[in-house]
């Protein structure tokens, strides 16, 4: 009975701090001084079709990198907590899964593939190509029982994407006006797969480091699954 | 129409997050979880957000419902053996 009160006065005090902020919201009716400049200059600036990615990529791209980093510290306290029982005997996948994954793996990965190529143009970007592709590989790792899904490939992609992604962002702070700056290359013709400055290399770099780190992640978690 | 599917999609979701907490079997619950992320990801695109719909699709309802998964199978083996 006392528990139950504690936990309703907890639940009271937690509703009144967010009834201060609910009754406190207006919509807003004009862009924020950063957010207009986005809007306004982002395409003259860079190129880049989509301002999202434009933002996510360069503008706030210290946020992505943050995000990139902490996903990487996932996987490694993953792999050390989580002990490979590989070599031990395994049981065949079912036909179904196995069949199927091989009709379904090739559109899924290049979809993957197109987000990540496409960031600046269309909706997606590094991000979310790799969260694409690595839900591709996850079929091809719960298909095959057999391999231990070459966890050195994933492990070399991982570390040269990411040195090559902060290499990319010193780059801009030495040629450009900051760190991971996408001016640094030219800024093409609007709408070419090759344009918006850095934005499709970074966005092919990020993709890379999402889809190994968690392709790395899926593969450490099955074997370890496997007994 | 959009509120009324906004307003149908949010029920949705909100039944989906109560049920994961409520039912009884682990399994039905990360299927729940799952459902959660997808028709989230669907309010997204309602909402313009495609780039974050993917997101939302792709790690939220995809990648997270296998990790469970895996780790249930992990906790059957040890309880059985």
């Amino acid at each position: 009975m006392v528990r139950n009160l504690f936990i309703i006065f907890i639940l009271a005090g937690v509703a009144s701090m967010f009834a201060a902020l609910a009754l406190g919201y207006s919509d807003p009716v004009a862009l924020g001084s950063a957010a207009s400049h986005y809007v306004s200059k982002g395409l003259a600036e860079l190129n880049g079709v989509n301002i999202v990615t434009s933002v996510v990529v360069t503008y706030r791209g210290l946020d992505t990198l943050g995000e990139v980093t902490v996903l990487f510290l996932t996987a490694s306290i993953l792999s050390f907590f989580l002990k490979n029982r590989s070599h031990e005997t395994k049981s065949e996948s079912s036909e179904l899964l196995t069949t199927a994954s091989k009709v379904i793996f090739p559109f899924i990965f290049m979809t993957g593939l197109y987000i990540v190529m496409n960031g600046h143009l269309t909706p997606g970007g590094g991000f979310q190509g790799g969260a694409v592709v690595a839900s591709a590989l996850l079929l091809l790792i719960l298909a095959d029982n057999k391999t231990d899904g070459s966890p050195t490939l994933f492990t070399v992609l991982e570390s040269v994407s990411g040195i090559f992604y902060v290499g990319t962002g010193v780059a801009g702070l030495i040629l450009a006006g900051g760190f991971l700056d996408a001016t640094v290359l030219g800024a093409g013709i609007t709408g070419r797969l090759l344009s918006a400055g850095a934005i499709p290399l970074i966005s092919t770099l990020i993709g890379l480091k999402v889809g190994s780190e968690l392709s790395t992640m899926l593969v450490k978690l099955k074997n370890a699954s496997e007994v | 129409m959009e509120l009324v599917i906004l307003i149908v999609l949010s029920l949705v979701v909100i039944f989906s997050a109560v049920f994961a907490v409520i039912v009884k079997t682990l399994t039905s619950a990360v299927i729940a979880s799952g459902a959660v992320g997808l028709f989230a990801s669907v309010m997204y695109i309602i909402y313009d957000a495609p780039d974050v719909a993917l997101t939302e699709a792709a790690i939220g309802s995809g990648l997270m419902t296998v990790v469970f998964f895996l780790i249930l199978s992990r906790m059957r083996r040890d309880e059985n053996g």
